[in-house]
């Protein structure tokens, strides 16, 4: 086990990839000075310029050039700054990266790992704070992840880059500098939730930051006599509907909790899927999300925008009647 | 293979390309309409037919090309089997796509062929990146991406052929004009002197040639191939044609001022000019009709034979979506 932070978790991952592997390349802006969070620090200086790719600002052309030399046998990492920045790619990820395997009867495979950080991140205002994971969700074709840890952030990305399937990897730029144990032999199966905390009373589905927000106000929950289990499903596409399932099945209580506007967002298709599976709820449902505005640059306005600790805290009680 | 079209091997070469394409499609134009067995739109490339004969001579099957919509005549001449082809417009079991694109996706990887695209304009950055990819692994193929005029005033026009220039890779971009965007007269939506020039303030050498002159496309391309392969950057090739035919199969092209298309087809079809040149070369009629017969019996039997052919299975429905998340897996 090795101390590190969120950022230096996905850093070593790709350096590991990329000295295993010489197909493994990077793209995007300014690279060789780390990118805008220090995601790619040292790795031009390692593997040189013609794999660690510093780009014009031309998103388009980063993913759909990305895309070109994933179809002919190289394995990019794209970077597209803020997740916000890759809409001016929509053509390209959408139409071109998801379909082109369908749509040429498997003749192609586009093996893309396409890194959006998403979030809030204090003052930022509405083009630099969104998270659009349900967007993803809905284009088939793509894998949607979105690790809240370091440790899933070194063995998420890990198995991103092997994955053969365009890999949309959302982190969550508010937690850079979070701090975790990194086990480096770890391997996490792309699916697979992780249970973050054990609980009989509720549970709690959350994922990105949002779940690190859920672990805190389930210690708060069990300090007022509520045992509150955690799922972080850390991928959105595949998801992991046994363990969803198996939790409410046990607590019988369920609150949903992401950062994301909460209308048409993935919670309502955990709510949706627990609805369909017939699973016998003790009590209501609570399903948090932003309200259906956009991020402000004052933070009094952009704090109206958040699910917090105090809200997942009073929602679990909700559906105990509490 | 030749360098140039040159000789009368090779203009007889040039002239039974085109006339295949054509009779492809005219025959594809017939499934559509008199058989019913083509659903979806097509776009022909009739008229532009030199385009692809003549810059494929030059490519080998390990080169990469990717085309337009309209790709059909660039896929055949880049050496993909007119049966497979045929089923894939019927969208038939055996289709070069498994009968999931149609005309406006179709590919064959097994010639470097990667997709003709159904949005105008996107494979250009996708073209680039191929190109950018064969560097990267230290492979010696070229790329050629060919477009229409109408890409010309979309983003990865800009996008793509500026990463072309800034990484000085291997590619050719073509832009196959052929005058109309969808129905609308190109010239009276696109601003500046025209698509060389914008390549041009890019960084690329650009050319410009008759697009309706097989011999002089072959000849042009024939010596940009060849700098491509010696180390040269990125090249630019504006070749100039006419469509025609409307838009789509089922389109009439009533938008054009009256005359122009029958006097552009009078003056400018490539296969009449093509044979010409033959006959100016010494080669008899009955060997220029026989080339003709030929193509037609060619097309006429693939289509026969595509129309044999069954549909997909129900299941290649949910087949090539992901490994990981398939909907052969996932009930949502």
């Amino acid at each position: 086990m090795v101390k590190m932070t969120y950022v230096e978790a996905s850093r070593l991952a790709v350096q590991e990839a990329m000295t295993a592997d010489e197909t493994v390349w990077c793209v995007g802006e300014d690279l060789g000075r780390g990118s805008v969070f220090g995601q790619y620090l040292g790795l031009q200086a390692e593997f040189g310029k013609d794999r660690v790719v510093d780009t014009p600002i031309s998103e388009a052309a980063i993913m759909g050039a990305a895309f070109g030399a994933a179809m002919v046998g190289t394995r990019p990492i794209v970077e597209m700054r803020f997740s916000d920045f890759a809409l001016c790619a929509t053509d390209e990820l959408v139409n071109q990266i998801a379909k082109a395997r369908f749509m040429f009867g498997g003749q192609s495979r586009a093996p893309m790992v396409i890194r959006k950080p998403i979030g809030l991140w204090r003052s930022s205002a509405a083009q630099h704070s969104q998270s659009l994971e349900s967007w993803y969700v809905h284009i088939p074709g793509l894998v949607v992840l979105c690790p809240s840890t370091p440790q899933d952030n070194y063995s998420m990305m890990k198995a991103a880059i092997a994955c053969d399937d365009p890999v949309v990897y959302l982190e969550h730029k508010n937690i850079w500098g979070l701090e975790g144990e990194v086990d480096t032999s770890l391997e996490v199966e792309i699916g697979a939730a992780s249970r973050r905390r054990e609980g009989d009373d509720v549970t709690i589905v959350s994922w990105s930051n949002t779940a690190n927000l859920s672990v805190e106000a389930a210690e708060t929950l069990a300090g007022q006599g509520i045992s509150a289990e955690v799922i972080d499903l850390r991928a959105l596409w595949p998801w992991d509907k046994q363990m969803v399932l198996d939790s409410v099945r046990k607590t019988g209580r369920l609150v949903v909790a992401h950062e994301a506007v909460a209308v048409g967002g993935f919670g309502a298709e955990v709510v949706a899927t627990v609805a369909e599976h017939g699973e016998a709820l003790k009590g209501p449902v609570r399903r948090l999300g932003a309200p259906r505005s956009l991020v402000a640059y004052a933070p009094n306005l952009e704090d109206k925008m958040r699910v917090t600790v105090d809200m997942i805290v009073t929602a679990a009680k909700e559906t105990l009647g509490k | 293979m030749p360098e140039t079209g040159h000789n009368t091997q090779n203009a007889r070469q040039l002239l039974v390309m085109m006339e295949r394409i054509r009779a492809f499609e005219e025959h594809a134009i017939l499934a559509a309409e008199r058989d019913k067995l083509v659903l979806g739109a097509i776009h022909p490339s009739i008229g532009q037919e030199a385009c692809a004969a003549g810059v494929m001579t030059h490519l080998k099957r390990a080169d990469i090309l990717l085309s337009t919509h309209r790709g059909h005549g660039h896929t055949l001449a880049k050496g993909a089997d007119p049966l497979a082809m045929m089923r894939e417009l019927l969208g038939r079991t055996g289709g070069c796509c498994g009968g999931k694109g149609g005309s406006m996706h179709i590919a064959d990887f097994g010639v470097g062929m990667l997709g003709a695209n159904g949005v105008v304009g996107a494979n250009i950055t996708i073209a680039a990146g191929a190109a950018h990819g064969i560097k990267i692994l230290g492979q010696d193929h070229i790329v050629v991406d060919i477009f229409g005029d109408g890409a010309a005033n979309r983003g990865p026009f800009l996008e793509g052929i500026n990463w072309a220039s800034v990484f000085d890779l291997p590619i050719l971009f073509i832009c196959e004009d052929n005058q109309y965007s969808a129905t609308t007269r190109t010239s009276s939506v696109t601003g500046g002197p025209g698509v060389a020039a914008r390549a041009e303030a890019l960084g690329l050498r650009a050319t410009v040639v008759d697009g309706n002159d097989a011999e002089a496309v072959a000849q042009v391309s024939g010596e940009i191939v060849a700098r491509l392969r010696g180390g040269g950057g990125p090249e630019f090739l504006h070749a100039v044609t006419y469509r025609h035919t409307g838009h789509t199969s089922f389109d009439p092209g009533a938008y054009r001022p009256e005359g122009e298309a029958d006097k552009e087809i009078a003056a400018n079809d490539p296969i009449a000019r093509q044979r010409a040149v033959l006959l100016a070369m010494g080669l008899g009629q009955d060997v220029l009709d026989a080339i003709h017969s030929e193509a037609q019996a060619e097309m006429e039997q693939v289509l026969a034979d595509a129309a044999a052919t069954p549909f997909p299975p129900d299941e290649a429905a949910f087949a090539d979506v992901q490994d990981i998340g398939s909907p052969m897996q996932e009930a949502y």
